[in-house]
């Protein structure tokens, strides 16, 4: 079963736990924490074969780019109330501070804007205190079937 | 610098080559960990892949003798084509290479270099 085959209305939850069945999702070991109308937190627990650098332990971007290209996926899905086919078209990470090694990291993504073809998103992730980001994005996507 | 490829890198089955000119390439064959929507490789794994080209190219570059921690600034990927379920391949280019700072460019492909299938742009700080 793929997200393009659950039934009508978005529920994060288990769009996340289908999602990360397989894949680099389950790879990453992405888990749903919470949503809103339109944003979506999700949680990415500490995976230390995950790190760029195996002296420091410092997660590479690839688990991160992960966790808020589908918390920022979602996001457009609860803005827009259905599932619709979408790529992302570019993504963009500042790194404000490095994770803590063996904290999980919250990314939170939401939809700002939204046009019949393209969806604007950004969002922040943080190690533990919402307060403290360790990192901002800002990307988009396109609706593949618009 | 250390020879041995990132926790990350190896994860994800990532292997180095070189090209006929001596350029570093990194490979990343197709498998289920780095797969994303149905039939295409991950944007999340193939951001994880432009930036290992990326750090692999600049510690090239800075070479053996120099200590430089990298620390990274910002990422920005652009994603042209679909990837599909085959080997991908990413090279890096350090466009300069300063006392504090590295802006590097990285390049993904499969079938043909000409044709990438995304693209980073990424700002480093090298502390000494």
């Amino acid at each position: 079963m793929e997200l393009s085959d659950l039934p009508e209305g978005i529920d994060p939850a288990q769009m996340i736990a289908l999602a990360s069945s397989i894949g680099h999702n389950k790879a990453c070991g992405v888990s749903y924490h919470a949503h809103g109308a339109d944003w979506c937190e999700l949680m990415l627990p500490y995976q230390a074969n995950l790190a760029s650098d195996a002296a420091t332990g410092i997660l590479a971007s690839g688990p991160i780019f992960t966790l808020m290209d589908m918390a920022t996926s979602i996001s457009i899905w609860l803005a827009k109330g259905k599932f619709q086919s979408q790529a992302t078209l570019d993504m963009r990470i500042d790194y404000l501070r490095p994770a803590r090694p063996g904290n999980t990291i919250y990314g939170r993504g939401e939809c700002y804007h939204m046009t019949r073809t393209v969806a604007f998103v950004r969002g922040q992730a943080h190690d533990g205190d919402p307060d403290k980001p360790i990192a901002h994005v800002a990307g988009t996507f396109f609706f593949t079937d618009s | 610098m250390t020879d041995e490829l990132a926790p990350y890198a190896q994860t994800m089955g990532i292997t180095e080559e070189r090209d006929e000119t001596g350029q570093l390439i990194l490979a990343m064959p197709f498998r289920s960990r780095v797969r994303g929507r149905p039939g295409f490789v991950h944007g999340g794994a193939l951001s994880g892949l432009l930036e290992m080209a990326a750090y692999r190219s600049l510690m090239e570059a800075l070479g053996p003798q120099d200590s430089a921690r990298i620390k990274p600034v910002n990422v920005t990927v652009s994603f042209m084509r679909g990837a599909g379920e085959q080997t991908t391949y990413a090279k890096a280019t350090i466009e300069r290479l300063g006392k504090r700072v590295a802006n590097i460019e990285s390049v993904a492909w499969q079938d043909d270099p000409t044709k990438p299938v995304a693209v980073a742009q990424l700002n480093v700080m090298l502390n000494r």
